[in-house]
């Protein structure tokens, strides 16, 4: 008697397994649809980009200025805009960025202050890069007259990057143990001692990681840029940063008007004529791999750092 | 052991700690004897490793952290617990092993220099020499001596102990505090770290922190069985393994609590 009721039990415990089988199954299936939705989506915008800009691709392009024929028509003064805006973006955004991200770890005590300090930061991070460049448009062209320049368009760029450039150095630090702190604090050391040998070094893989994630994000930004005012054509280069003459060093390339990659896929792609549409893709290209580029290299310095700092 | 022979280096006076509006540690009175090994002992919690943190002010690290009474440092007869004294000050004369080992992730040989290193010495020879000295002291030499330019954290568990004893030696400190140094060591490396403090205590005056009633009994000159943040007895090890006094050491040490 007892037996018959054990097995009906067991058969229900089967029951009801397969029943909670099923939600496994139902999200398994769901999970791969939603992944395969993004990749297959990814995949077929990077062919279509790429069928479409290849015939334009060639030396040529890189090295000419912007013209009304769009079989002359290059990027050089796009490229060179961005990789002169980027390394503003860079000088500006990192020291200020990992210093207030040290500020913030090692320093600043816990209190309301650094509460509301750290809201504002994450708030930031969700700031609309329009407003950045609004902001940018007030105070660098405004008050500062830096003029509609590379300087300005870096330092906007800066701004936008500057919470993500935080965040990454803070949870870089939060990944030192706290066993190493203790280890040199107990030997004496001062906390500047302690982050300079310690606490910058092992979190800067983390932290480079972080800085080339921002900057592959701010290297397609668009609206703070138009913003602060770069121009749609430019045919010409921002004064050269060395020269044959004393002092050899110039900065008068920071002053000048640019204009960047996403603008110039902008303006081509508002055109009309086909022939610019397929500069527009062609310049496409060279984006997707310049950001590629720098992911790749994210990727790879995390992986050496991360062989190389075991706890 | 002589009487005649006993120096005081260290002595706890009215101690009373503090983790915020919590009391850790409750008038705890010790001497500590030069170049002996004292060690700390009692159940979880007891309060063993707050008090050993005083030694070289670990607790002014974090907030709300409290001190009361005074910790005397001989012969310099100084309040090491005093607000006026800079808790760097401290640590410079005072080393700590950790109950985990935690070397720096860089090479063995700037393990141990990084003490002389906070102390602005960068001169080749000097550093050679010390971490030479340093690690011969940790029992270490011989094994590291042709890799000292090879990460430390790729030495054993043991070894890496052992390092950090070599680290916390190359300053030359007037103490040596141990934090339960064993607890995350097999057998055959917790008694080689063992047999390394009695060698130190030629050198150096010991505190150590340990869990492990034998390993106070095999190294220890002196111990305090501590409970709920007060000292219940302190005395020869001898003594408090053979005779204690009182009646919560004996049920201690003889495993019916803790």
């Amino acid at each position: 008697m007892q037996n018959i009721e054990h097995r009906a039990q067991s058969t229900d415990i089967k029951k009801r397994i397969a029943l909670n089988k099923l939600w496994d199954y139902i999200f398994l299936a769901t999970g791969l649809v939603s992944t395969l939705a993004g990749l297959v989506l990814l995949f077929a915008l990077m062919t279509n980009l790429f069928i479409d800009g290849s015939q334009r691709l060639s030396y040529k392009f890189l090295t000419a200025f912007p013209s009304r024929f769009p079989e002359e028509a290059g990027i050089l003064s796009a490229w060179v805009g961005t990789f002169l805006l980027m390394l503003v973006t860079a000088f500006a955004a990192i020291p200020l960025g990992v210093a207030a991200g040290i500020y913030l770890e090692e320093y600043a005590g816990k209190n309301w202050l650094t509460d509301i300090i750290e809201i504002n930061i994450a708030n930031l991070a969700g700031v609309p890069s329009i407003i950045y460049g609004l902001l940018a448009l007030g105070m660098f062209v405004y008050f500062f007259k830096f003029g509609e320049s590379v300087l300005t368009g870096g330092l906007a760029l800066a701004l936008l990057i500057l919470p993500m450039v935080i965040m990454a150095t803070r949870e870089a630090i939060r990944a030192i143990p706290n066993s190493i702190r203790e280890a040199s604090y107990a030997l004496g050391a001062t906390k500047w001692q302690t982050v300079w040998w310690h606490i910058i070094p092992y979190s800067t893989g983390g932290i480079l990681t972080g800085i080339i994630i921002g900057l592959s994000r701010a290297i397609g930004e668009t609206a703070p840029i138009i913003t602060v005012g770069a121009l749609t054509f430019i045919a010409f280069l921002p004064a050269a940063p060395v020269s044959a003459e004393f002092p050899f060093i110039s900065f008068k390339w920071l002053f000048d008007p640019f204009t960047v990659m996403p603008i110039q896929i902008f303006n081509w792609v508002s055109r009309p004529q086909q022939g610019f549409h397929i500069n527009a893709a062609a310049a496409g290209i060279v984006l997707l791999c310049m950001t590629l580029f720098m992911n790749a290299a994210a990727i790879y310095i995390r992986y050496k750092f991360r062989k190389r700092i075991k706890w | 052991m002589t009487m005649l022979t006993t120096e005081l280096k260290a002595e706890a006076e009215n101690l009373n700690f503090y983790y915020g509006s919590v009391q850790a540690l409750k008038n705890i009175n010790l001497s500590v004897e030069r170049r002996k090994v004292t060690a700390l002992i009692g159940p979880s919690g007891c309060g063993k490793t707050t008090f050993l943190r005083c030694f070289n002010r670990m607790h002014d690290l974090y907030p709300h952290n409290r001190y009361e009474g005074r910790i005397i440092l001989y012969p310099d007869k100084i309040n090491i617990i005093s607000p006026e004294i800079d808790p760097i000050e401290v640590r410079m004369q005072i080393s700590m092993v950790f109950q985990k080992p935690n070397p720096f992730p860089k090479s063995i040989y700037e393990n141990v220099a990084y003490g002389l290193r906070v102390r602005g010495i960068s001169k080749k020879g000097i550093l050679d020499e010390a971490v030479e000295k340093s690690l011969r002291g940790a029992a270490l030499w011989e094994e590291v001596k042709d890799r000292l330019n090879s990460l430390a954290v790729d030495l054993s568990g043991g070894q890496q102990q052992r390092l950090c004893i070599a680290r916390a030696l190359a300053t030359d400190p007037r103490i040596l505090l141990f934090d339960e140094p064993t607890s995350a060591l097999d057998p055959t490396a917790t008694s080689k770290i063992e047999e390394l403090i009695i060698e130190l205590k030629n050198e150096v005056t010991i505190i150590i922190v340990t869990h492990n009633m034998q390993q106070a009994a095999r190294v220890s000159d002196y111990t305090a069985f501590m409970y709920l943040g007060e000292i219940i007895e302190f005395d020869k090890t001898d003594k408090i393994f053979t005779a204690p006094s009182s009646r919560l050491t004996e049920e201690y040490i003889t495993g019916r609590f803790g």
